[in-house]
């Protein structure tokens, strides 16, 4: 089995809801899930859609076709109906979309006179198409009605029965006005799957590895870190703190740093453009920081709510001055959550800044895991504390050691003083003027470093037939559709997928030759959302490998796996 | 025993009869007065002749960039509300640059002390008009002079409902110093605009110049009456008070944040995994 379900409608006629619940059903009952959402930067009106894909087996990508349709006004109707499968089912409110069609694909369902009549207000709209979809899909509704109770808890038993009935409604009425039920749905073992989406997996490996401290300004798309950390705040012992500008942020995320806490912030492009004096700032103190930088289609404001693989060649020169940094691209939920947690360790071992660059597309996807596949980075404190800084007699902020990396000590822990400057600085952390110092200082905060940061960079990810023909290269949130596609065209030809999610700086070659990979496929595609091919360029900068085929979109959407599958074919006649 | 040479740090690289240092050693003095130990302290600063200052007192010390004391200070005290925090810094830096973030820590009302070493003039990029340079005031890059109205950061204090705000003056110590131990000792955000001179580059806003104008406020004042304090805040030219011009009993930022009721945020212990 594997269905697509699309929920349409304006903004604010809850369709998030309908979906994130549908989400929380199927994956309580076993079903695999991969959901993605599209979006307009407005709060009530236009067009939006959530899309979920549930299936017996793991999954990571969108499909093209949906089977059925959740519309919630005409609109929904004339932008998806061409997406239908022939076995495909449109659910709308003829009197909500004030149109009627006929015809066996089409069910018209009185979404807000059965949410008027038993669910005794409109609003319960959601709950009654929650109700349809399960019904025309074949399931129980006792999983949604534990959610409903779950979900309305603090609103009294009133609610919950009235949703219950509302839920019950659309089943019914389902169950009564539908003559075929297509769907047959298998799990293959009723255990409860953990369903968690890109952005909640930062926060929660942000958690995982220590965080304490996290400071933002909001922006699309990675406001969710900050509501997710800030709705543990109190029982993790974590300070969220919404500042004034990210100018702000950033500062503050480094004073929280250096006063000995794991500190992190996060924004989008436009915000941290005005980010970069702050990086700088990182790299000169050599203060350990976590930026979560969620990529969204610009120049400027852009696109606000779509996706774009755009700011990497940003990223990896941010920030005047020469210092190390660290950037890493996950491409699921899982890596996202080892990744920040790895970002945190490597952060503060090597004193340096760290990135997580996701983008919208992978905050707001949903994916089923089994319990136990999301695994955090190891964690050991390299901080100078309490009584081991006590016994450090001459203690220098940046004493020149053979590592390159100096003690990180905690303020107040000991009766030695802790300095950082911005200026260029001696061991001890006052300013400097003279060559000899500075020399000595960029040996040990760049150079030192380097080597051993460098060392820690895991290979990239080879999934596919072993010395593949068509070889698909990409980074960050393509992994699960190009997975899904080399599934999907193994059969019919030799191709691989190589997938970077730590990418700067780029692994090596040696413990994992993926540049022989590459000069030995006979055709490497580098696939990327952007227009120019930024991660081809960084490849060829440091390796001198030149990519000769390219897959970009920069249309601010995803691909689905038939998409990308085409753009593919469209290669083909080159092998 | 804390004494003044315990504070000994770098020798200062500014002008000869500068005003930093008056509030250099008023600073020490209030330390000394204070018996607070080095390592018990953080001065946090940005960039210009003011920010300066921490490199030539031994304490723990964050010069970050220009303009941004205020966010690093911020994160000082959330992650440890233990540590006393002070802000050294200039019109420029804290006014100009900074002003955002003067905005919000008066709002937050973030237990920090400011002291903003105020000159009326850029000293560091050499004679440049600041926030607080009035109207008019002529210098190479503006040889038509100044058309922006002058910053009061009194009357935005006020306007603001900022915890603690009062004006000094380098020519008088020991009021400053009595300035300083108020602000150390009052509970939440102390802005401190302290009056120089440049003697490089204001040869308007000269030692007599202010000697001239600043008054002490009338020891039956009342600091913690607003709309008093708002019309005191307001009082600039022929005569300039100096004092406390406006105080409250706003509670802190740190005691309504929850994470920190159990403790400083960096002696709270994690446990990996959980």
């Amino acid at each position: 089995m594997d269905y697509t379900i699309k929920i349409g409608g304006e903004a604010g006629q809850g369709i998030q809801t309908i979906g994130e619940t549908l989400v929380t059903v199927f994956a309580d009952s076993g079903f695999h899930i991969f959901s993605h959402q599209d979006y307009e930067s407005r709060v009530r009106g236009g067009h939006n859609f959530y899309q979920i894909r549930l299936a017996n087996k793991p999954i990571s990508a969108s499909r093209s076709k949906i089977d059925i349709l959740v519309a919630l006004d005409r609109e929904s109707i004339h932008s998806h109906e061409h997406e239908l499968t022939s076995h495909g089912t449109i659910l709308y409110d003829s009197s909500m979309c004030k149109f009627i069609r006929e015809g066996n694909n089409f069910l018209d369902i009185p979404f807000e006179d059965l949410a008027l009549e038993h669910g005794k207000d409109k609003i319960t709209v959601s709950t009654v198409a929650i109700g349809a979809v399960l019904g025309i899909l074949g399931m129980e509704l006792d999983l949604y009605n534990k959610v409903i109770s779950d979900t309305f808890q603090e609103r009294g038993a009133l609610v919950i029965e009235e949703n219950k009935n509302a839920a019950l409604a659309g089943y019914k009425y389902v169950k009564q006005h539908k003559k075929e039920f297509p769907f047959v749905m298998t799990v293959k073992e009723e255990k409860k799957l953990l369903q968690i989406g890109g952005i909640e997996s930062i926060a929660a490996g942000a958690l995982a590895s220590g965080c304490k401290f996290y400071s933002a300004y909001p922006m699309t798309p990675s406001t969710g870190i900050m509501n997710h950390l800030a709705a543990k705040a109190v029982e993790s012992g974590v300070v969220v703190e919404q500042a004034e500008d990210e100018i702000a942020a950033i500062n503050m995320a480094l004073g929280a740093s250096y006063a000995g806490v794991r500190a992190m912030t996060g924004t989008s492009g436009g915000g941290f453009a005005l980010m970069t004096e702050g990086l700088s700032l990182a790299g000169m103190t050599e203060t350990p920081i976590v930026i979560a930088m969620g990529q969204r289609p610009g120049p400027a404001t852009g696109l606000p709510t779509r996706t774009e693989q755009g700011d990497l060649e940003f990223l990896v020169s941010a920030g005047h001055g020469e210092f190390p940094r660290v950037i890493y691209a996950p491409g699921t939920p899982c890596q996202a959550y080892y990744l920040t947690s790895k970002a945190f360790d490597i952060a503060e071992k090597y004193q340096i800044p760290v990135f997580i660059l996701f983008d919208t597309y992978l905050a707001d996807s949903l994916w089923t895991f089994e319990p136990g596949e999301l695994k955090h980075h190891q964690y050991h404190d390299y901080r100078l504390r309490g009584d081991v800084f006590k016994n450090q007699q001459d203690y220098k902020r940046y004493l020149f050691t053979d590592s390159g990396i100096s003690p990180l000590a905690v303020p107040g822990d000991a009766s030695q003083v802790v300095v950082v400057d911005s200026d260029e600085h001696d061991e001890e952390g006052h300013l400097v003027e003279d060559g000899a110092t500075r020399v000595n200082m960029v040996e040990k905060r760049l150079f030192k470093k380097l080597s051993q940061i460098k060392s820690e960079v895991a290979s990239p990810e080879y999934y596919g037939a072993p010395e593949a023909q068509v070889l698909l290269i990409g980074w960050g949130s393509t992994y699960g559709v190009m997975k899904e596609a080399v599934d999907q065209l193994a059969p019919s030809m030799s191709i691989a997928m190589l997938h970077f999610c730590e990418i700067y700086p780029l692994p090596d070659s040696v413990r994992f030759d993926y540049l022989s990979i590459l000069r030995e496929s006979a055709l490497p595609i580098c696939i990327e959302l952007n227009a120019t091919g930024q991660f081809s360029r960084l490849v060829r900068a440091e390796t001198g490998f030149m990519f000769e085929a390219f897959i970009h979109r920069y249309d601010g959407r995803p691909f689905t796996i038939e998409e990308l599958i085409g753009e593919i074919h469209g290669h083909l006649g080159n092998v | 025993m804390v004494t003044l040479e315990t504070f000994k740090g770098q020798e200062p690289a500014w002008c000869p009869g500068c005003g930093n240092f008056a509030i250099l050693k008023t600073l020490k003095n209030v330390l000394v007065e204070l018996q607070v130990e080095p390592h018990r302290i953080t001065l946090v600063s940005g960039i210009g002749q003011a920010a300066k200052l921490p490199h030539y007192t031994k304490c723990n010390t964050f010069n970050g960039l220009h303009g941004r004391a205020l966010p690093v200070a911020t994160g000082i005290r959330l992650a440890n509300h233990t540590m006393p925090v002070i802000v050294t810094t200039g019109d420029g830096d804290c006014y100009g640059e900074g002003g955002n973030h003067l905005m919000a820590a008066i709002r937050r009302n973030i237990n920090v002390k400011l002291f903003v070493h105020n000159n009326q003039i850029y000293g560091l990029t050499k004679g440049q008009p600041s926030p607080t340079s009035s109207e008019g005031t002529k210098a190479k890059n503006m040889p038509g002079g100044v058309l922006s109205g002058q910053f009061n950061p009194m009357a935005l204090a006020v306007a603001l409902d900022c915890s603690f705000a009062a004006r000094a003056f380098t020519g008088d110590t020991e009021h400053l110093k009595t300035m300083m131990i108020e602000a150390m000792n009052h509970k939440g955000f102390a802005l401190i605009d302290i009056l120089q001179p440049c003697v490089s580059f204001n040869k308007v806003n000269t030692f007599q110049w202010y000697s001239k104008r600043v008054y002490h406020l009338e020891p039956e004042y009342d600091p913690e009456d607003r709309l008093t304090a708002f019309s005191r805040a307001l009082e600039w030219g022929d005569r300039i008070p100096i004092g406390i011009i406006y105080k409250n009993k706003r509670p802190t930022y740190e005691e309504r944040v929850p994470a920190l009721a159990v403790g400083e945020l960096v002696h709270q212990c994690f446990k990996a995994g959980c």
